[in-house]
């Protein structure tokens, strides 16, 4: 633990990859300037956390590359950014979907070398030097569709289909380190995704049947 | 009739995108020159604002305009409204503001300068009905849907109805809504046993996992709006009455929905909001609606604080029930639930006699609207429990109770005596105990193995799921295809999808050649309820057996017409009309809606019946001259409540050092008619399982007493159930018996499918624990309280808590 908040001085600017934690990403946005005032503290709605990044004082964008599906992608960005929001607002990779904004719900979830991490929590400038992989990448790009997909739609696993980014994604991670999960291992892999419609029952049994079929 | 696709599995056309992250909810969407909106929301649960100064705020590069509450339709209490100056609950939007960025938004709003006079505020609905307490609207603090849909009126208890009823019982003071069935002071008076016991039933917010966000622009003199929501038809006239323009100038788009449970079935007011700032600064407009936003404007369902007295002789048969409840809505008219909950005691038990008295009282607390099983759920679980208490004590085993008491077909239930349309209940109860081994299960409940022990729970819930008189609209066009108009919503539960499979198997169509158009009303799309209640399966499979009819014999009349011979002759399948006697004389789909078009009138939508709805009636200038056009209003018989049941079975392990558990086992079992989709039924039956572990052990709102905060206004604290707090795998079956009133024997499911499990949870719990906590959620103090034999730290009527 000790390793992994050690650094009480955040620098927006640095390149240096650490674990990403909450912690680590409000300390981010605090130095970026973000406002927070009084009336949306008390309905909950303050914007600490919005993903929008933007104008605030010290927030300049800057133009920087990231890897996202296999492919460097050049983009301005602002020091506040979550990577959520680049993806959705500045990549046109939609699919990743804000769901709390504040790492609850894991429907933004992406895979970043390899790991998946709640996108709206992760400025964007964090992963400069990652491979970052979206629901939109997962297949390998143009279109194609990756064996948890297919399974996802032969089990009718997602019902309105928001949080089923976040479930792929999940399911995905998951094959790639686990080739052959136990019913309970895919449980715990969903663990982070939440599903209002309570289709964690089928989610599970399309990623049990994609290992089943890689 | 031997189907082809009626209770056939199938590929819903929108799974695809759903898996690939393509399928466009409404934030998904852009729009040239759009720009963001965020609104200021009021600090306190009632105020008025006695000044308000926005030029700061307006002379902020990037800012584009503001919107305020004398700018927008003004709204009656207790009408929901759009904006105002006199917010009567927290998070109410006062104003918006449009800038370049939501960022630059966000700022602005923060250098609004308003003064608030602060209002005295109410959260629990006994203190509003104590004498000189708060009125949440000035207007008054009683009103309510359903049966008890009165006027908002003022309405006080006296001092006396407290002091008689204590901390422990329900005040009872006169209701505004009252019924009764026989006699039930003489059967309370004869019966072996009686129950007497207070309730709560938490509020508890929909959370669906979409935030409400808006995208609306103008264009032509049309206003877009792309929205979240279940429905898509029923959407268009209170859009178009909101923005003041004719059905023929909304154009809605909703081809996505992230989820609603009943707080995205009708127009809201930020969608209304969004589109009058879009056409102030004519610029498109994005409303993103934050997670915390959710929780203030996105619904909550009404708890309630009741008390309910239960007679029975010394068979278990329910005798006599007297139900008491109140209803603690927003600042808003709010729902039924009340009078559904007692709709439901009547229903599921059969009480000989029975009294319901009832009030719905407004609060300073968010908007509240109907949720997922609303009123039923929440009876099912304050009842389900109480069964159990009443066969431990006459001895009787606990399916066998409810077996007793369980409707049948000629049921007559509440003050109206209303009817049903089918009713298996019995059959549910059975199947599911022979799938789940109730008898073996049974013998289970109590086995200890250190300190843990078995409970072994039942439960069952009621809604009325199925609708008529909308209206049916299908095309047959030159490319040969069949394309059914659709104007359900996509809630997720694919019923838009199996409906339209109706209309293919009255045309002997193949579903490959269908097309369902759908989530755009330029599509042309028809008139039918909104996508709740657990209507869709009934209401429209019944549109769409009447539109495809109409389109059959149009078929026959156009072949009979074009080729000779009489319309008789001529037999509809795979895609053409054909002389039964004459194969030669055939004409294909493609043929006949170029034909339709040549002949125009009637033939191609440009003449229809005049029994359409308005709505249908606009949609059909999108479709006239698109091939043959067949339109036809649902005119079949109905008569009485289409009861979607459900029956529920679980076991569970509860450690009784820690009030943890583990959910071994559970079966949903369904009586939803014949089933028309097997894997979308699977889908309801689970995933109304896990809301229901959700309603029964999790799902509540929370407010502090004294300033009237929410302090759940994050996933993270009100947690919907995740994958770990539910069985890995949940049983579902279907009892699969025709209701005689639709013309596929099917019926809806969704909502009972919630109330079964909840009830069969707590039943376990109160299994497992000897307690009985007439008290939702039951949460690991409480059981821990109980087991400890400590007193429990929350009063039997505290709210909010």
């Amino acid at each position: 633990m000790q390793k992994k908040f050690s650094s009480d001085r955040y620098d927006p600017l640095s390149t240096e990859k650490d674990d990403v934690s909450r912690r680590h990403f409000i300390k981010g946005v605090i130095a970026a300037g973000a406002v927070a005032g009084t009336a949306t503290m008390v309905t909950g709605c303050s914007d600490s956390g919005d993903s929008s990044g933007g104008s605030a004082a010290g927030s300049v964008e800057r133009m920087i590359s990231i890897n996202v599906n296999g492919m460097s992608r050049t983009v301005d960005v602002a020091a506040n950014e979550t990577l959520a929001h680049t993806l959705r607002n500045k990549l046109g990779l939609t699919g990743t979907k804000i769901g709390c904004d504040r790492g609850s719900c894991g429907a933004c979830t992406v895979m970043i070398d390899g790991v998946t991490q709640n996108s709206c929590s992760i400025l964007t400038h964090t992963v400069r030097d990652a491979a970052v992989v979206t629901v939109e990448g997962v297949g390998g790009g143009n279109g194609q569709m990756h064996a948890v997909q297919q399974a996802m739609i032969e089990e009718l696993a997602p019902q309105c289909g928001f949080c089923t980014p976040g479930q792929v994604v999940s399911g995905v991670a998951l094959l790639q380190r686990n080739p052959n999960p136990s019913r309970e291992e895919v449980r715990t892999a969903l663990a982070g995704n939440l599903c209002r419609c309570g289709a964690y029952n089928n989610y599970v049994n399309a990623i049990v049947k994609a290992a089943g079929s890689a | 009739m031997a189907e082809k696709l009626i209770g056939k599995d199938f590929t819903p056309q929108d799974v695809q995108a759903k898996v690939m992250g393509t399928g466009k909810y409404s934030e998904d969407f852009r729009k040239e020159g759009m720009c963001y909106m965020k609104m200021l929301l009021s600090p306190m649960p009632s105020a008025n604002v006695t000044s308000f100064d926005a030029s700061e705020a307006l002379a902020m590069p990037g800012v584009l305009g503001i919107l305020t509450a004398d700018e927008v339709p003004a709204a009656d209490e207790p009408s929901y409204p759009m904006l105002t100056n006199k917010p009567r609950q927290l998070g109410m939007p006062i104003a918006a503001i449009a800038a370049e960025s939501e960022q630059i938004a966000s700022e602005a709003l923060e250098k609004i300068k308003v003064a608030y006079e602060p209002q005295p505020f109410v959260l629990d609905p006994l203190e509003s009905l104590y004498p000189g307490g708060p009125n949440a609207l000035e207007s008054g603090n009683v009103t309510g849907g359903g049966e008890g849909n009165l006027p908002i009126h003022k309405r006080k208890w006296s001092a006396r109805d407290f002091a008689e009823a204590g901390d422990d019982k329900l005040p009872m003071g006169e209701a505004p809504v009252e019924w009764t069935v026989g006699d039930v002071d003489a059967a309370f008076a004869d019966a072996a046993l009686i129950i007497d016991e207070p309730f709560v039933t938490a509020s508890s917010s929909h959370q669906a996992l979409e935030p409400r966000s808006v995208l609306s622009y103008w264009e032509n003199g049309k206003c877009f709006i792309h929205g979240s929501s279940q429905s898509q038809s029923w959407m268009m006239p209170g859009l178009a009455r909101m923005m003041d323009v004719s059905l023929d100038d909304i154009v809605y788009v909703a081809e996505f929905c992230g989820g609603g449970f009943g707080a995205k079935a009708s127009p809201y007011p930020v969608q209304g909001m969004t589109a009058y700032m879009s056409k102030k600064i004519g610029r498109p407009v994005m409303l993103r609606v934050t997670r915390a936003e959710e929780y203030h404007l996105g619904g909550t369902r009404p708890g309630f604080q009741g008390q309910v007295k239960l007679g029975f002789d010394a068979n278990g048969k329910m005798t006599a029930a007297d139900l008491y409840i109140v209803q603690s809505g927003g600042p808003n008219r709010g729902s039924g639930d009340y009078s559904s909950a007692a709709g439901a005691l009547a229903l599921v038990y059969t009480p000989t006699n029975m009294r319901f008295r009832g009030a719905a009282v407004v609060t300073n607390k968010p908007w509240h609207v109907s949720q997922r099983g609303p009123g039923q759920n929440q009876l099912a679980t304050v009842v389900e429990p109480l069964i159990d208490r009443v066969a431990k004590e006459l001895g009787i085993d606990r399916v066998a109770i409810r077996d007793l008491n369980a409707p049948e077909a000629d049921v007559q239930f509440t003050a109206r005596n209303s009817t049903v349309t089918s009713m298996y209940l019995k059959e549910a109860y059975k199947l599911g105990a022979e799938k789940f081994n109730w008898e073996e299960k049974k013998a289970m409940s109590g086995q200890r193995n250190g300190s843990k022990v078995i409970g072994v729970g039942v439960g069952s819930a009621y809604h009325s799921a199925g609708s008529n008189g909308f209206d049916g609209l299908i095309s047959i066009r030159p490319d040969g295809k069949l394309y059914v108009h659709s104007g359900v919503g996509n809630l997720g539960t694919y019923s838009y999808a199996g409906t339209c499979r109706a209309a293919a198997e009255v045309l002997g169509s193949s579903w490959e050649n269908t097309v369902v158009l759908r989530g755009d009303s330029r599509h042309g799309l028809p008139w039918t309820l909104a996508q709740f209640g657990s209507n869709s399966t009934f209401t429209n499979t019944r549109t769409n057996f009447v539109a495809a009819t109409k389109a059959k014999e149009m078929l026959q009349n156009l072949a009979a017409q074009e080729l000779g011979g009489e319309p008789g002759d001529y037999e509809v399948a795979d895609e053409k009309v054909t002389n039964s006697s004459d194969a030669t004389k055939t004409m294909t789909f493609a043929e006949a809606g170029a034909k339709a078009i040549e002949l125009g009138g009637a033939w191609d939508g440009t003449e229809y019946p005049d029994n359409l709805n308005d709505v249908t009636k606009a949609a059909l200038k999108n479709v006239q001259g698109a091939g043959l056009v067949a339109v036809a209003k649902d005119e079949l018989p109905k008569e009485g409540s289409v009861p979607g049941m459900a029956a529920a079975f679980c076991m569970i392990e509860l450690d009784t050092d820690t009030g943890k558990y583990e959910l071994l086992e559970m079966h949903n079992i369904a009586d939803c008619g014949t089933v028309l989709h097997p894997m979308g039924l699977q889908q309801q039956l689970r995933g109304g399982a896990v809301m229901g572990i959700g309603e029964a052990v999790l799902d509540r709102m929370v407010y502090d007493p004294q300033n009237g905060l929410c302090a759940t206004v994050g996933l993270y604290q009100t947690k919907p159930p995740s994958i770990m707090d539910v069985p890995s795998v949940i049983e579902t079956d279907a009892v699969n018996k025709p209701d005689p009133q639709n013309p596929f024997g099917v019926k809806g499911i969704g909502e009972p499918a919630m109330g079964s499990a909840a009830s069969a949870l707590l039943s376990a719990i109160s299994d497992a624990t000897g307690t009985y906590f007439n008290r939702t959620p039951v949460d690991t103090d409480m059981i821990i309280n109980a087991l400890s034999g400590r007193p429990q730290s929350i009063k039997p009527l505290q709210v909010n808590v």
